[in-house]
């Protein structure tokens, strides 16, 4: 029991840091250009897909991996110069709206590209097999460089805006961006490559995923709801916030799928139990973010704004 | 009187075409058309109902095809236990959909702007999922609908009572709304999108006037929903899943927001478009992406709004 929690809390924390990478790459874009894009996944399904066809033809994990991110990079700045530059001053509406119809077209242009049935990803060799952390429970190593790679772009990240002048750019564009404007910053530059960044990271989960999901067409619309409601609980715009709640949505998600059935069998009948254990496993995150929000409107680390 | 002066004529026109397009598609011996149709009218039904939480109240709810599912999945579930009488459907269609409206709701119109769509947007995945893991109705498959509603004078079967059941629905609603906006209980609500603050101030507590216009726009598609269960004669979590919520906001948005009759337009144009671009090829959606991009860019006060002769100027 102790070690299927500890092996459960490790599949959960792996989880949290894939959702953190498409959260914080959402929560970047709305602190600072006040855009909520639901195409974000969209990004994170490119860097799927082209991560799986250039290893499928080279046989190279690492060309894979710059292609992804590349791919994704690319993909990011194409539409935002062409599309959501003219979004930043609408309203969340047009914007969800907008963005929809984004997601729209590049998931049917995936499936004309790549054709409407899932593909799969192979694995690195060298990340294959298991590693015992703790005697007798084995862990993919994948899933273990998954965090450790995840963690690593979220301290980059962190140190990025903490220490350099482009981070400073950044949060400056964060607090007042009509100031930053007038002091001669080139705004329009820095949203992109902020939108960039996002971008990025979006591509860098999706690539890693691909070994672990089907990749498929649609495949960025769930994890982006999931992202979406990590950073309303973390409280939109807030980094930090998209840490802590995409770790902590990880770890209840992989609890609820595999506790829940134990622990409700326990006071109901097996016919309820089985039928009650997955209905509220998949509503949990949902009712989650719902408590959340009834104590805390703003989220948990609502960002202070000017 | 019943409809804005400068729409009038628009809207008196749609409406006789709307009436006669029975008649006119059995003269043509095409039947086809008489099923699209009714999915236009039963869409508008939909969006008219999302025109007034986003049009009058301001609560851009992106999780209002979870009411089409509440109200379709109340017919499946009843006819899967044998019940086919149809004033028990729509009875239970509308009440199941109010009870979620005001869970909802109540948790949900305390917040707003992008709080409110995220939190919108969470409940209809948390609603759709839960269809999606209830196996015994057919979970991610769906589930079949053997039967049409039956209202003891006659069943839904005829497609075209169908549409004719669901053109008197839709001009009932139209009327209600457009009578309930101008109330002044939609008073309260327009006032409470334009200035909260002064609202408060006043001495009325938006919280109620709010929870009331949701659970009503959410009846009111929670019809639609049970109307799409006797065409379709099936429902699926696929028809409650968060795209279908953008796609009903789409419509209310082409017709133009705050005009309620707009949502038989923008109905009309999505589902027209969406027919048209699937004949033409089956990745239609990767032109309709681009439409719904230029619509939001360049014409996002709808199609009344373009029409209309006073052009206010946007923000």
């Amino acid at each position: 029991m102790l070690l299927q929690l500890f092996e459960q809390t490790l599949n959960g924390i792996q989880f949290g840091v894939m959702l953190f990478l498409i959260a914080a790459g959402l929560t970047l874009v709305f602190g600072i250009m006040n855009l909520i894009n639901i195409a974000h996944g969209v990004l994170y399904m490119i860097g799927a897909y082209i991560c799986a066809s250039v290893i499928s033809i080279t046989g190279s994990f690492w060309q894979g991996f710059v292609a992804a991110i590349i791919g994704a990079l690319v993909v990011g700045v194409v539409i935002e110069v062409l599309v959501f530059r003219r979004l930043y001053y609408r309203t969340h509406l047009d914007q969800v709206l907008a963005t929809f119809g984004v997601t729209m077209f590049f998931n049917e242009l995936v499936r004309i590209i790549w054709g409407p049935t899932a593909i799969y990803a192979s694995m690195p060799s060298f990340l294959a097999g298991h590693v015992e952390i703790i005697p007798g429970a084995p862990f993919p190593i994948y899933r273990l460089t998954i965090i450790g790679a995840g963690l690593t772009a979220g301290l980059a990240l962190y140190l990025v805006i903490t220490y350099t002048r482009l981070g400073m750019l950044i949060r400056a564009g964060a607090s007042n961006r009509a100031m930053i404007d007038a002091l001669g910053v080139n705004i329009k530059l820095l949203y992109t490559v902020v939108f960039g960044i996002g971008a990025a990271l979006a591509g860098f989960a999706g690539l890693m995923a691909g070994p672990l999901l089907t990749v498929e067409s649609g495949m960025g619309n769930d994890m982006l709801i999931l992202a979406l409601v990590v950073i309303t609980i973390g409280g939109v715009g807030s980094i930090r916030g998209a840490l802590v709640a995409s770790l902590m949505i990880g770890v209840i998600d992989a609890m609820g799928r595999s506790f829940l059935r134990p622990v409700f069998s326990s006071f109901l009948p097996q016919a309820a139990a089985d039928a009650a254990a997955p209905a509220i496993a998949s509503m949990l995150i949902y009712l989650t973010m719902a408590l959340v929000l009834i104590f805390r409107p703003q989220g948990l680390f609502p960002p202070v704004t000017r | 009187m019943f409809f804005r002066s400068q729409h009038s004529f628009a809207i008196i026109m749609v409406l006789v075409l709307l009436a006669i397009v029975p008649p006119v598609a059995a003269a043509f011996n095409d039947d086809f058309y008489v099923g699209l149709a009714t999915r236009v009218l039963i869409f508008a039904i939909a969006a008219i109902s999302l025109d007034l939480i986003v049009g009058y109240a301001g609560m851009n709810s992106l999780g209002h095809a979870v009411y089409i599912g509440v109200g379709a999945y109340s017919v499946g579930i009843l006819n899967f236990y044998g019940i086919d009488n149809g004033f028990i459907h729509f009875g239970v269609a509308i009440l199941a959909s109010a009870l979620v409206a005001l869970f909802i709701g109540a948790s949900s119109v305390r917040t707003s702007g992008i709080h409110f769509i995220m939190i919108s947007l969470a409940f209809g995945q948390m609603l759709y999922y839960l269809a999606v893991s209830v196996n015994t109705f057919g979970g991610d498959d769906g589930l079949r609908i053997s039967r049409h509603s039956n209202f003891v004078v006659g069943t839904l079967r005829d497609p075209v009572v169908l549409y004719y059941v669901c053109f008197g629905i839709l001009l009932v609603v139209l009327f209600t709304l457009h009578q309930l906006v101008e109330s002044r209980f939609g008073m309260v609500l327009r006032a409470i999108k334009s200035n909260e603050a002064r609202v408060v101030s006043v001495g009325i507590s938006p919280y109620r006037y709010r929870l009331v216009g949701f659970v009503i726009s959410g009846v009111v598609c929670g019809i639609a929903g049970a109307l799409l269960a006797n065409q379709n004669l099936f429902i699926s979590p696929a028809s409650m899943h968060w795209s279908r919520s953008g796609e009903i906001l789409i419509m209310t948005i082409l017709g133009g927001m705050g005009s309620l009759s707009g949502g038989i337009l923008g109905a009309g144009i999505y589902v027209g478009l969406e027919y048209f671009l699937s004949r033409l090829t089956e990745h239609w959606q990767a032109i309709m992406g681009p439409i719904i991009v230029l619509v939001i860019l360049f014409a996002n006060r709808g199609v009344f709004g373009m029409l209309s002769a006073t052009k206010r100027r946007r923000k």
